[in-house]
Formats: structure tokens, C-alpha cells, sequence
């Protein structure tokens, strides 16, 4: 069986092929058995389409409609503010989009966001960058966070759209949504915020924190891939990404995807459910793995240490790179990522470690690992017993990390 | 498809001529912390063989594994042919790098030569 590879066993930190100690939550989840069942009856059983007006279409039109309200029970809003997507992703793309339009409408070219954002925002605000919106990037303190105070000194009289993520991907570092809420609300400016890290993991409350928009993803707290929510508030104008059919009021055409839909909706609804105590669960693994990798010489722990998802862990260390990091864990059983350049697949290292602070060569040699509910105490302690070990190996070989040592240059991490 | 051929892995996983050698007759060094990816070689030369060899680098697993493909490559083999050693014949050696990867073998190309130039220039201050 196929779960055996991520749930908690006994045994633990064997080489490939046995058990391997899954700690790369924050790119993937593994589905939780309860979604999974979700998903599969729905593929066997609710095959019927949703516009369809038949008792076997309008069988699929509850179960959807069912979902829509889970989801809406969840974030504190009306199902008719909630709109199925592909993905986090898709879901930016439309939410910043559809403010930026509506924005340029009124003649409000201004998009205020912040450096450390997903590409997905990132790559969506070069776009409209090149339709002619000013676009400026609120830099960001040396623990990831932006302050309320910064957002609301960048609002002008033409900012249409205001993007904060909740929570960072890489550094967990968790902004104050709330407050720039608030401030974006009393300023009459949309605020959409990424939320694919903190949904399922952190208490979100769309009305009471103020937010216009928001996007998450399902596959991030144990649900199905490929499908996603973007909430609008009642009045947020919406245009749609795909033009087609009226499905989602008319804002997202394409059949609907109903087992993953459904499966997601299950699968918050769970996390939600048990989120305190998993919380609890994860911060005290986080807490000893951060303890335990702090030790190791001339190594910085990435975002802030209180503001700080549950499930992330991140470090950089010098004089190694990321990737032949991950490549000798993945060997001792743990499974991580990194922001290295090899690892980002670009010439340069992860761009929120940049934003944070670290040089090139410091953010080379970063390691994540973010945890789920399946993570135990018993894989902290393996992992903090295997990597001193691994990184001390790369070391010795490392000519950076020998002229570190020899005097011939400086250290840049205590 | 894995990202790295079995071969690749093979050799970062179990590098051969890691390490350094005291009193070496040539050492290159190439590439910048920048970039990710710093490459050192370190030549035994006795009457224009290379009779031993050895590496050190910070990098990512095909960095390491070009390094220590790169190695095993000139090791017994006169100079004059290591100088013509190129990052094509490493990386076919590793049974092929991806795309993105192919500057690694490039550097091990560029190591070698830098430590063969750094061991011709010392035999020429020697000689001089």
C-alpha cells in the first residue's frame, strides 16, 4: 500500500525503497485517506454534470453545491463567493487580473505587492506590467515580513489592488493579513491575498480580516492537485480566465471538476476541523528540528521565528549548495527542498532569500522542510541526527567552505 | 525520466579522487560562490603523466559528479592529452547532463586546464 511510504511508521530513515520520511509538505501533501475516499466515490458515483437539469446531472450539482458551502464554512463567507480553479495558481492569476482591469477602468494603474510573493503573482504582475500598470513590490525585513505601516504608506489615490501572501512558501513567515485588511478596507483599495500556504493550516476569516480575495489550492492540506478556490467578495468584479460555458456565475467555464472538488472540500474541512491540534503537533517537530539544525556552525534559520507557519522549516548553510544537500537527504530517507539556483532551475538562487537578505552564495545552500500531520517526533530526531552529518560531509570537500576555514575568507553566518 | 542519469548519481553519490594533494604540481580553481558552483583540481605529474589527481567542489550533485567524472578521465594520462579533454567527453562519460547542467561539465573542462596551465607555468619558472 502505497500510504506506508507517508504515514508515521517505526521505522524510520531507511534508504529509498523503504520508508522515507516525506518533509516537503509545502510543495505537495500526500491526500488524506478520508479526501481520497471523497474523490473516488465522487469518480464512481457523481459522473452526472452539474448543468445538466436530470436527477444524475442534479445529483452533481449538490454535491457541488455542497462543497461550495464546506469551503465558504471554512474562510467565514457565502458560497456564491466561492469559485473553483485549477489550482492556486489560476486562481491568482484571475483574482489580480480581474482588480487590475477593473482598476484600469476607474484609471487606477497602481499595484502595490510585495518582493517575496509566489511567481504565480509575480509573473501575473510582469504581465500587467507591460499593459501599463506601475507595479512596486514592497520590500520586505530580514525575517520576511511586510508591516501595515508600509502598505499603507505606499496606497495612493490610483492603487487598485493591494496583493499580500499570507504566508511564505519558503520561509513560512506569516504576514499580518489582518491589519493590512483593515487599512485596505478603510483606504477603499481591493486587497487579494495568496493564501495556498496558510488555507488548512492557519484560521482565516475572510470577513473579519478584511480580504477582498483570496486563493488557495487544494493539494496544500491534503486534498486533490490540479483544483483550487479563489474567493470574491459580493462586488468584486471578476472577468473570467476561460471563456466558455457559465459555469462558476458565468467567471470560470469548463465542466466541473467534481471528485477533486469535492475531495479538496472534504480535505479543508478536516484540516480545519483538527487544525489546532495539528498545529501543536507541528510546531513542537518544528521547534525541536529547528533547535537541532541551529546547532550546527555558521547556519541562519530563513523568516521570522515567531510569525511563523506551523509546518516550516527553513535554514541556510555556508559553504554548500542546496541541491547536492537534498540529493544526500532524499539518500538517508528525507525528502526536503531547497532554493538553490540548481534546485529553482534558474541561474539564480530562490528570489525571497535574496529579499531577505541572504547573498548569492548564502542562499545557494538553503534547505526546507515543512511537515503535515503524518510527520512524528521520532523523524525530528532522525532528521536532526542526519543532517549535521550530511552538511559537515559536503563541507569537507567544499574549496569555499575551506578558505572559510583556513582565514583566507571571512565567514558570513555566526 | 530522473532528472540525473544512474551514472551521474553513481558519481556524486560515490565520488571518486575526492580531496586534495600536499605539494601538488598544479591546482586549478574555477568558478565563484555567485554562481553556486566552485571547482578545484589538484595534479601529481611525473614526466608529463598525471599519476594522480583530485578534487574539491561546492556545488550541486552534477557539479560533484562532472568533477569526479573529469578525474577519472586524466588520471594515468599524459598531459598533452588531458589539455584536450573536453566538457562534451565528460558529460557523454555520465551518460549525458541536462540541459541547464551542461556548464558543469564545462567546468570540469575548465578546472583541469587551469590546473594544467598552473602546472606548465610553474615547470616554466622552474626551467627559467
Amino acid at each position: 500500500m502505497i500510504y506506508c511510504m507517508y504515514y508515521p511508521t517505526k521505522t524510520v530513515g531507511k534508504k529509498r525503497g523503504t520508508v522515507m520520511i516525506y518533509t516537503d509538505n509545502a510543495a505537495t501533501t500526500p491526500i488524506s485517506p478520508s479526501a481520497a475516499q471523497t474523490f473516488t466515490k465522487c469518480l464512481n458515483e457523481v459522473y452526472g454534470n452539474p448543468s445538466s437539469l436530470h436527477s444524475i446531472g442534479q445529483k452533481a450539482a449538490e454535491v457541488l453545491f455542497e462543497a461550495r458551502q464546506t469551503v465558504a464554512q471554512c474562510l467565514n463567507c457565502q458560497p456564491r463567493e466561492i469559485y473553483f480553479t485549477s489550482g492556486g495558481s489560476e486562481a491568482d492569476n484571475q483574482a489580480i487580473r480581474s482588480a487590475a482591469h477593473a482598476g484600469k477602468k476607474k484609471g487606477k494603474l497602481h499595484i502595490i505587492s510585495t518582493s517575496v510573493e509566489h511567481h504565480a503573482v509575480l509573473h501575473t504582475l510582469d504581465r500587467l506590467k507591460d499593459e501599463g500598470f506601475e507595479v512596486q513590490l514592497l520590500e520586505v525585513g530580514e525575517t520576511g515580513l511586510v508591516t501595515p505601516q508600509q502598505v499603507a504608506d505606499a496606497i495612493r489615490e490610483d492603487t487598485c489592488l493591494v496583493s499580500v501572501m499570507y504566508a511564505n512558501n519558503e520561509i513560512g513567515t506569516v504576514m499580518p493579513i489582518a491589519e493590512i485588511g483593515e487599512i485596505c478596507r478603510a483606504r477603499g483599495v481591493t486587497f487579494h491575498t495568496d493564501a495556498v500556504q496558510a488555507a488548512g493550516h492557519l484560521h482565516i476569516d475572510v470577513s473579519k480580516q478584511n480580504i477582498d480575495m483570496l486563493s488557495l489550492s487544494g493539494h496544500k492540506f491534503h486534498g486533490p492537485k490540479g483544483v483550487g478556490v479563489l474567493y470574491a467578495r459580493k462586488g468584486v468584479a471578476l472577468e473570467s480566465l476561460i471563456d466558455g460555458g457559465a459555469q462558476e456565475r458565468g467567471k470560470r467555464a469548463g465542466t466541473e471538476n467534481i471528485p477533486a472538488i469535492a475531495a479538496m472540500a472534504q480535505a479543508l474541512k478536516e484540516a480545519c476541523s483538527e487544525m489546532d491540534e495539528v498545529a501543536r503537533q507541528e510546531t513542537a517537530i518544528r521547534d525541536r528540528i529547528i533547535q537541532g539544525l541551529s546547532e550546527i556552525p555558521h547556519s541562519i534559520l530563513n523568516g521570522d521565528r515567531d510569525k511563523r507557519l506551523p509546518n516550516n522549516v527553513s535554514f541556510c548553510f555556508e559553504g554548500i549548495e542546496g541541491e547536492s544537500l537534498l540529493l544526500m537527504l532524499d539518500e538517508k530517507g528525507i525528502c526536503g527542498s531547497s532554493g538553490s539556483a540548481c534546485t529553482s532551475g534558474s541561474l539564480d538562487p530562490s528570489h525571497v532569500l535574496l529579499a531577505i537578505g541572504r547573498i548569492h552564495e548564502i542562499a545557494h545552500g538553503s534547505l526546507r522542510l515543512s511537515l503535515s500531520k503524518y510527520n512524528t517526533m521520532e523523524e525530528a530526531e532522525y532528521i536532526i541526527k542526519t543532517v549535521p552529518g550530511v552538511v559537515e560531509y559536503l563541507r569537507s570537500f567544499s574549496p569555499l567552505w575551506k578558505d572559510k576555514v583556513s582565514g583566507k575568507n571571512p565567514f558570513i553566518l555566526k | 525520466m530522473a532528472l540525473y542519469s544512474e551514472k551521474v548519481m553513481d558519481h556524486f553519490k560515490n565520488p571518486r579522487n575526492l580531496g586534495s594533494i600536499e605539494n601538488a604540481d598544479g591546482i586549478g580553481e574555477v568558478g565563484n560562490a555567485k554562481c553556486g558552483d566552485i571547482m578545484k583540481i589538484y595534479l601529481k605529474i611525473d614526466n608529463e603523466i598525471i599519476t594522480d589527481v583530485k578534487f574539491e567542489t561546492f556545488g550541486c550533485a552534477s557539479a560533484i559528479a562532472s568533477s569526479s567524472m573529469a578525474t577519472e578521465l586524466i588520471k594515468g594520462k599524459p598531459v598533452s592529452e588531458a589539455l584536450e579533454l573536453t566538457n562534451k567527453a565528460v558529460a557523454e562519460a555520465l551518460d549525458g547532463l541536462p540541459p541547464h547542467k551542461m556548464h558543469c561539465s564545462v567546468l570540469a573542462e575548465e578546472a583541469i586546464n587551469d590546473a594544467i596551465k598552473d602546472y606548465l607555468s610553474k615547470k616554466e619558472k622552474a626551467n627559467s
